[in-house]
């Protein structure tokens, strides 16, 4: 039985993502902010999922968290980081609390993880570290600067962890699917916008390929 | 829970590579070493696998998210007392090391398994046997005391005279750690060995041959041609051998340079770069005719008495280095099953039929004879066993373990038993019934004396319930 991580496994790809590795037989660790949803899941998948309750700003616990699921799920094959936020910030809103947080969630948060899934992938010498990047990061807009600059950022420190980590045999992909209905792009104005279980679908398939920046195009 | 250093952290395989798991991997060099390393995985909450150099074939030395506590570290020899044959050594020290130290006094290991890069304790604690199994038995036997570290007690030495001894050789390091040992070495005329090859065109010849050397050989084995059919079925070649006495082959023969493999195939081909080359042929149809081709170039003249060296012989398994990467990415299995002899010719040849059937022949198979012993997890018995090299592929692997399930029942309905250094596929009724409920229950009555808290373990252990 194959086993995942995945952080933000409380809502959006992230919990479509783990119903789905669930559904296929993995044993995977749900880890989220909230605890209701992923005890949800819980009990929907008794057998393959296990949540924990973690905020990605606590880095402290992270390395102990860490080893305790790896223990509890006794291995890891992928890790996943999708979690992430997106506060709605005004045209003329310049807060420094909203684009800590974003940093911290989407960027922070993810290096600490992410820190601890390279140090056991470059190892053990197996395994896929995923993270869900977004086509927001590839250039700043007059929207979410913070948002940009969050992603921007996760998909370099990604880029640096493959070339590190691709010769020990270790997938390291970053995902950036176009707009994606999830509940954190709730109320926005997005035509086209893809499927959540479709982004989580290949977000799953091409984290067993060694390749480099997935964009997730979405044709309908 | 405290944190193990994550930096530690090794995919841990068995020699078949068919079964991996990641571990936190801690090499000791001393007892003080190996005690904090228990003392850690406990705060941890961890438990511990005990590995040597890891040549178990199957999962006796691996454990998923497990401290492995590897002994190679502990590797020096003790003393060697020459007059007596008596050589005291730390668990890491290995079979290579024994020979390599002993042999110009004229000694050699008592019991030596198919490659020499096994540590001691790992040898003690699956109680290896070689060729010689019919005639020495098992490494077990050949310990004058063995210094054993308990989870509940630390340090004790045992004797032959402690009934722990025989419990705690081949318990797989399932109750204590074996961290230092004294083997019996064996006087030996020479370096080299007189072999006597014969070929065989059928499974009565087989054992015919094995009966006809059994009361004075010193080693035998036999090769068995997996995928010969027929009038052919059960056809391979034989080898006895025997200490060689003679004067001309004393002094140069004793001395490891005599002994070294040579490092290239007719001077030319260097046999690091062999496996390549059987890696390109590892698969049924290439092997069917390797098989045949190596049964048929016994046949050409020269096939008489010949003298090899004690290395050439014994290691088999090391003439080509790196071997077991042919069998790359997804590995293989050792099937290796004991039965006793008025029922071993019918059973080992219904398993060949059995492979024949499904197209899942081994790629070798290799026939020796054994003798019962008094350890509580023995594989001996009155008769032969039969070790199988099955190759494993991710299309394969269900039917390979449905087969070895079914041969397995056959083996257990002729009393038949099984050895943990080479076994991936017991189910835990299959241990149970193979070493009998008593032995078992002996078994968990130790465990919970010696090991209260159940910290040794390995995915062989789990897989068997008895962990």
């Amino acid at each position: 039985m194959r086993k995942a991580i995945v952080i933000g496994g409380s809502s959006g790809i992230g919990e479509a993502l783990v119903r789905k590795l669930a559904e296929r037989g993995w044993r995977v660790a749900a880890v989220a902010r909230r605890i209701g949803p992923t005890s949800e899941l819980k009990r929907e998948f008794p057998d393959s999922v296990l949540p924990y309750q973690h905020d990605v700003r606590c880095y402290d616990e992270i390395p102990e968290l860490f080893q305790l699921i790896t223990r509890d799920l006794e291995g890891l094959d992928l890790f996943v980081y999708c979690a992430g936020v997106m506060p709605t910030v005004g045209p003329r809103e310049y807060s420094f609390e909203k684009d800590r947080e974003i940093a911290e969630v989407n960027f922070v948060g993810a290096m600490a993880w992410l820190d601890q899934a390279a140090i056991r992938f470059d190892g053990v010498g197996h395994g896929s570290i995923v993270a869900i990047g977004s086509v927001a990061g590839d250039r700043g807009r007059a929207a979410q600067p913070a948002y940009n600059a969050g992603k921007a950022g996760l998909a370099t420190f990604m880029e640096a962890l493959r070339n590190r980590l691709a010769r020990k045999g270790v997938n390291v992909v970053t995902i950036k699917p176009g707009p994606v209905r999830t509940p954190m792009t709730e109320g926005l104005d997005l035509p086209g916008a893809m499927p959540v279980d479709k982004a989580a679908d290949k977000s799953w398939r091409r984290s067993t390929r060694p390749a480099s920046t997935i964009s997730a195009r979405y044709t309908g | 829970m405290s944190l193990l250093p994550p930096e530690r952290i090794e995919r841990v395989c068995g020699f078949g590579m068919a079964s991996c798991a990641d571990g936190y991997v801690v090499r000791p060099a001393s007892v003080d070493e190996l005690e904090e390393a228990v003392r850690e995985a406990v705060r941890a909450h961890r438990k511990i696998v005990l590995r040597g150099a890891g040549r178990s074939y199957g999962d006796a030395a691996i454990g998923a998210e497990r401290v492995v506590i590897e002994c190679t570290r502990m590797n020096r020899i003790l003393s060697w007392d020459p007059d007596a044959g008596l050589l005291e050594a730390e668990a890491g020290v290995t079979i290579e090391q024994m020979w390599r130290h002993c042999l110009p006094d004229g000694f050699w290991p008592p019991v030596v398994s198919g490659t020499m890069f096994p540590t001691l304790a790992g040898a003690l604690a699956m109680n290896i046997h070689g060729k010689n199994s019919f005639a020495a038995g098992v490494l077990g036997e050949h310990a004058e005391w063995i210094d054993v570290w308990f989870p509940a007690s630390g340090l004790q030495r045992l004797t032959p005279e402690d009934e722990l001894f025989s419990e705690v050789i081949g318990s797989a390091g399932l109750l204590g750690t074996i961290l230092r040992a004294c083997i019996r070495m064996k006087r030996v005329p020479s370096g080299d060995l007189r072999v006597r090859p014969t070929l065989c065109g059928n499974w009565d010849e087989q054992f015919d041959a094995f009966r006809k050397f059994e009361s004075d050989a010193d080693y035998m084995v036999s090769w068995i041609d997996c995928f010969a059919k027929g009038r052919s079925f059960g056809r391979g070649l034989f080898h006895a051998a025997w200490y060689e006495t003679d004067e001309s082959a004393k002094r140069d023969s004793l001395q490891p340079a005599h002994q070294d493999l040579p490092s290239s195939i007719l001077g030319v081909v260097p046999k690091s770069l062999v496996w390549h080359g059987l890696r390109a042929l590892n698969n049924r149809s290439d092997m069917r005719l390797l098989n045949a081709a190596k049964h048929h170039s016994a046949r050409l003249p020269g096939g008489k008495e010949y003298r090899q060296s004690l290395v050439a012989f014994s290691f088999l398994l090391d003439y080509v280095p790196n071997w077991r990467m042919a069998y790359a990415p997804h590995g293989f299995i050792q099937y290796q099953s004991f039965v006793p002899k008025l029922r071993a010719a019918e059973i080992f040849a219904q398993q060949i039929e059995m492979q024949q059937e499904r197209k899942l022949e081994a790629f070798l198979g290799v026939l020796k004879r054994h003798r019962p012993d008094r350890f509580l997890f023995s594989h001996g018995v009155d008769g032969y066993s039969l070790a199988l090299d099955l190759k494993i592929t991710p299309h394969n692997r269900d039917r390979i373990f449905q087969l070895a399930h079914e041969m397995n029942d056959l083996v257990l309905s002729a009393g038949g038993r099984f050895y943990l250094a080479k076994d991936s596929t017991l189910r835990p009724q299959d241990f149970r019934a193979s070493i009998g409920p008593q032995s078992l229950a002996k078994y968990r009555r130790l465990k919970d004396t010696l090991d209260p808290d159940h910290l040794l373990t390995s995915s062989l252990a789990q897989r068997l319930e008895i962990d």
